[in-house]
């Protein structure tokens, strides 16, 4: 039951995200959107470095910036989906009386946002290292530790997009701001397009207890390893180790995810919440 | 005893509706404060990253102020797009612009509250970014001419509600694909526009095509207005701009007004005022 919620969770969520239009149109929309944020930062670092794309900041920005998208793609994903399911379709409450557990089914329902999020990611990536020098080389890709890291990732912003899935089902208004708050703000303290040095002293503690900018480092690291090198910010950790501190986070984001999750499930089957529309 | 109601017509009918729509907009963000959260902290920590980012790079400090600046207007575009342009199909799947078109009122009137409301409610959350942005990165100022930034300010706003309402317009027709269109138009008009950095880095034609969206040169005026490296880092002279302005604003409230009552008749025809295609 498990595997069949999932599935076909997921085969709904690449519908809803891809049927609105023709395949080239969607195309067109997966590459434009995630090309013209990252062209913002090519932009701004090109004005005031006079071009200057060798400097190892540059990558760093450009990487953080296309990993970061999973982010929206993964976590706002699963949250997004009792929104979509409670306020537009109205069938939330049709799911929670269906044979189906319903954690399972909201992660599943990020499956397509994630399919189009790499898609985004990759597309950007290859921009980067084609036009702009970003010093990727495939051969020298640690391709083990990309591929590791990246399904950490994936694992944990799922787990981060329940936990938000759960406060979601309480809330009445701006329950649809709730994935970009947490994305705004893990953009800013995570160190996604500037290394954590840059922060105050006394906010970058926030940084430090945030998985992403773990999560960012590795994925940096196994990609272009220079990069990693040239800021202080982690580099006394290695690579092993930051592993360790990104698993045990996603030891600790699994719980809290359960938790919550479960608190609020039963709180919104108690209040009446499940098929509650607000039209806000 | 009823109480008589007054049925205004006619420029009294115009005026009614207009208030009446944009009552909401700005009623409603003095009963729900959550916004100042939702719509002035949030965006400050998205402003805040582009802030560092420039930091990161070593960027002069009026940088920071452009990015504040461009941040905080950034909320107007978002107004734009999600309270304007894609409105009346959220309208429509509420069921209510069948009633609006019922109703013995005109479309253009209610639009027009709608970017009346949006403009006054936005403005709120801009000058909460721009204080809020200004305190935290002690951005310094330094006022060219007050009038001359309030005409632009004016102008950019007069013809960016126009193109809303243009917009509009053109979403009346649209289906399931009026919100990823909206979504589409965010980055690349962040982009296009220079939210975050001067147009003039751009080429002269760029920076010419992106001109047709008014918060382009409103933008650029306004900095060049407010900061004392701006007419240095400005595309156009102001009072060009202020002259583009002013066309833009005719141009777009024109359209707007001809294109609404083109695409009512065709949405009445082809029956797409209470079609629900989620």
């Amino acid at each position: 039951m498990n595997l069949r919620s999932f599935r076909t969770a997921a085969w709904l969520g690449w519908k809803i995200e891809s049927n609105w239009t023709d395949p080239f149109l969607f195309a067109v929309y997966s590459i434009i959107k995630p090309l013209a944020g990252a062209a913002i930062l090519v932009v701004m670092y090109s004005i005031i470095t006079k071009g200057d794309f060798t400097n190892p900041l540059f990558p760093y920005i450009y990487l953080g910036n296309a990993f970061y998208m999973y982010v929206g793609a993964v976590m706002t994903g699963v949250s997004w989906a009792i929104i979509d399911d409670r306020e537009h379709y109205r069938t939330l409450k049709y799911m929670y009386v269906a044979p189906i557990r319903i954690p399972l089914y909201l992660i599943g329902r990020a499956v397509a946002r994630f399919l189009t999020g790499s898609f985004s990611v990759f597309i950007t990536i290859v921009f980067g290292a084609l036009f702009l020098h970003v010093p990727i080389e495939v051969a020298q890709v640690d391709w083990l530790l990309f591929s590791v890291s990246l399904l950490m990732g994936v694992v944990l912003l799922a787990l981060m997009g329940l936990t938000l899935a759960g406060i979601t089902l309480l809330l009445a208004r701006h329950s649809d701001y709730l994935g970009d708050a947490v994305a705004g703000g893990l953009y800013l303290f995570s160190g996604a397009v500037f290394p954590l040095d840059v922060l105050p002293a006394w906010l970058r503690p926030i940084g430090y207890a945030m998985p992403i900018t773990y999560w960012l480092e590795l994925l940096r690291r196994s990609l272009v390893g220079s990069v990693a090198q040239a800021f202080p910010t982690l580099a006394s950790l290695s690579n092993n180790q930051l592993l360790a501190i990104l698993g045990g986070m996603i030891v600790l984001a699994a719980f809290i995810a359960v938790i919550t999750f479960r608190y609020c499930d039963h709180q919104a089957r108690e209040r009446g919440y499940i098929d509650r529309t607000t039209n806000y | 005893m009823e109480t008589a109601i007054r049925k205004n017509t006619g420029w009294r009918l115009f005026i009614q509706t207009i208030l009446g729509r944009a009552y909401p907009r700005v009623v409603g963000m003095s009963r729900e404060k959550s916004w100042l959260f939702f719509d002035i902290f949030l965006p400050t920590l998205s402003v805040s990253a582009y802030v560092f980012v420039y930091r990161a790079i070593g960027a002069p400090e009026e940088y920071i102020g452009f990015v504040v600046v461009g941040g905080a207007m950034t909320a107007f575009w978002m107004n734009i797009l999600w309270s304007m342009s894609s409105q009346l199909y959220w309208e429509k799947e509420t069921g209510n612009l069948a009633l609006y078109i019922m109703s013995p009122t005109n479309l253009m009137a209610i639009l027009l509250g709608m970017a009346l409301g949006g403009l006054v409610a936005t403005a709120q959350r801009a000058l909460g970014i721009i204080l809020l942005g200004s305190l935290a990165f002690k951005v310094q100022y330094a006022l060219g001419s007050f009038w001359q930034l309030l005409l632009v300010f004016f102008l950019a706003m007069t013809a960016l509600y126009g193109m809303g309402m243009m917009t509009a317009s053109l979403f009346l027709l649209l289906s399931r694909e009026a919100w990823h269109i909206a979504n589409l138009a965010q980055e690349p008009i962040y982009l296009a526009a220079g939210f975050y950095f001067p147009i003039k880095s751009f080429n002269f034609w760029v920076a010419a095509a992106a001109s047709i969206i008014p918060l382009t040169l409103g933008l650029d005026a306004m900095r060049q207005l407010v900061f004392p490296s701006g007419p240095a880092l400005g595309f156009l002279n102001v009072r060009v701009e202020i002259f583009i302005l002013i066309g833009l604003s005719v141009l777009f409230i024109t359209a707007a007004r001809i294109l609404l009552r083109k695409m009512e008749r065709l949405a009445i025809r082809e029956g797409r005022l209470t079609e629900s295609r989620r």
